[in-house]
């Protein structure tokens, strides 16, 4: 689709455009909704977006036609008995739709939403229908996921290895790092090299937090993650999680993340100061590039607010394209780069709170 | 039969929805009815166990539903219902 950008805001979804110059708002959708997120199926051209009505319900919305119109699908339900982790005394229902990921390419029709109380929903007719994954849902480790800042554990992240659409990774936050290799029919917890300082046992199987877990695109046994306790990657496809936080520098708690999708030891973050805090590190915006795998990170600032700043950064708000990067904060800023970060501008101010940011 | 009325905000979502009398016992039968009628309309009022969703009202005459798990409270004959949004959010 070229220069695009899906916006999410708590007041609705933002379509920038670059038609050879300035990224634009080019439409608005969803006035006053919050759009917990929103992508591009490049298998098929169509638009998804997540909506949480503050008093309706969180809902799933796709077009067909690029956003000049949007259908509502039935949103994904949780089968009647099931109760929410950790404790399973209250019943599930969908409280909270924060990710949509398209299958691979060779199943057009597979959709994966990942969901609050932590259920896996997958849909096998390009969303018409959906089916909460029960082999995940009923991991024996359930009883350790539990909810991070909200009520419940919660699916951020689904991954689809571009080599075999049968290996599928999700992370539950908070509960860790799961990966299928079957389909989702069986799933492994690999979270070995996390730790979690918020557990009496920091290395505990299960209750790890990555705020949000990416596959290289390039080599899809490269997994990064944004965790709740610093930064990890893996190169043998999450079996085991070397710590690369900057022990001197900012890059080290956060939410976002984003990879070069030609580079598997490119990769940037969003840093914040630690959990209790959540501003920006000394109220300064940055964004940290790491080009060797994590063993190094460069604070990229030109262009950023310096001083007095508490932009924060959410876990899908961050993406890149090429050489673009685009990230947009909890103040309602939005940043953009066109040399990988060396340099940004503000692109709009005075938005609503971003929730995601995705290229088309 | 109850008389039904909604907020006109729903109607941002389901464009021709208004009033109208429904034949029903409970509460969770006039959600039913108007289910059938405005196809979805009974997942932005109740969610997948049948839950009045949290920040959703429905007065019954002009009382408060009691019930708002499964959405028993009788509604005799020609009881206005309000299906409303709660004062909250920003």
């Amino acid at each position: 689709m070229g220069d695009k950008i899906l916006v999410g805001t708590r007041k609705g979804l933002l379509i920038l455009a670059r038609d050879g110059g300035e990224w634009r708002i080019d439409s608005a959708h969803f006035e006053a909704i919050p759009v917990v997120y929103a992508m591009h199926d490049r298998r098929t051209g169509t638009l998804w977006a997540s909506l949480d009505h503050g008093h309706w319900g969180g809902k799933l919305q796709r077009s067909h036609d690029g956003g000049a119109s949007w259908q509502e699908v039935e949103a994904p339900k949780y089968p009647e008995g099931a109760k929410c982790p950790p404790d399973f005394t209250t019943p599930a229902t969908t409280s909270y739709i924060w990710i949509i990921e398209p299958g691979g390419a060779d199943e057009p029709n597979r959709l994966y939403v990942g969901t609050e109380p932590g259920g896996l929903f997958v849909s096998g007719d390009g969303g018409d229908s959906f089916q909460l994954n029960e082999s995940l849902w009923n991991d024996p480790g359930n009883s350790q996921w539990f909810g991070g800042g909200r009520d419940y554990p919660g699916i951020c992240a689904i991954q689809i290895d571009p080599r075999d659409s049968r290996r599928i990774t999700v992370g539950i936050s908070v509960g860790g790092v799961y990966v299928s290799e079957d389909g989702g029919k069986s799933w492994q917890v690999r979270n070995r090299g996390l730790y979690a300082d918020y557990l009496p046992e920091h290395d505990a199987e299960v209750g790890q937090d990555p705020h949000i877990v990416l596959a290289s695109p390039s080599n899809p046994d490269v997994l990064w993650q944004q965790n709740h306790c610093g930064i990890f990657r893996s190169s043998d496809a999450g079996r085991q999680w070397q710590d690369i936080s900057d022990p001197e520098g900012p890059a080290g708690f956060g939410f976002a993340l984003a990879l070069d999708a030609q580079d598997e030891n490119v990769a940037w973050v969003a840093p914040a100061v630690s959990a209790e805090y959540r501003v920006p590190v000394e109220r300064a915006l940055v964004i940290c590039r790491s080009e060797d795998g994590g063993q190094s990170w460069q604070s990229l600032r030109k262009g950023l607010p310096q001083q007095h700043c508490y932009d924060l950064v959410f876990r899908h708000g961050l993406d890149a394209q090429g050489d673009s990067l685009a990230f947009g904060t909890t103040a309602g800023n939005f940043y953009v780069s066109d040399d990988r970060g060396d340099s940004w501008r503000c692109l709009v101010n005075n938005l609503a709170v971003v929730y995601s940011v995705r290229y088309m | 039969m109850a008389q039904v009325k909604f907020t006109p905000n729903l109607r941002r979502y389901f464009p021709d929805l208004c009033d109208c009398a429904v034949e029903a016992a409970t509460v969770a039968d006039i959600i039913s009815a108007v289910n059938q009628r405005w196809t979805g309309l009974g997942d932005y009022i109740i969610d997948e166990r049948g839950c009045l969703r949290k920040h959703v009202n429905i007065f019954v005459g002009d009382q408060l539903l009691k019930d708002k798990v499964a959405l028993s409270d009788s509604v005799a004959a020609e009881t206005r219902v309000i299906i409303v949004q709660a004062l909250s959010g920003g």
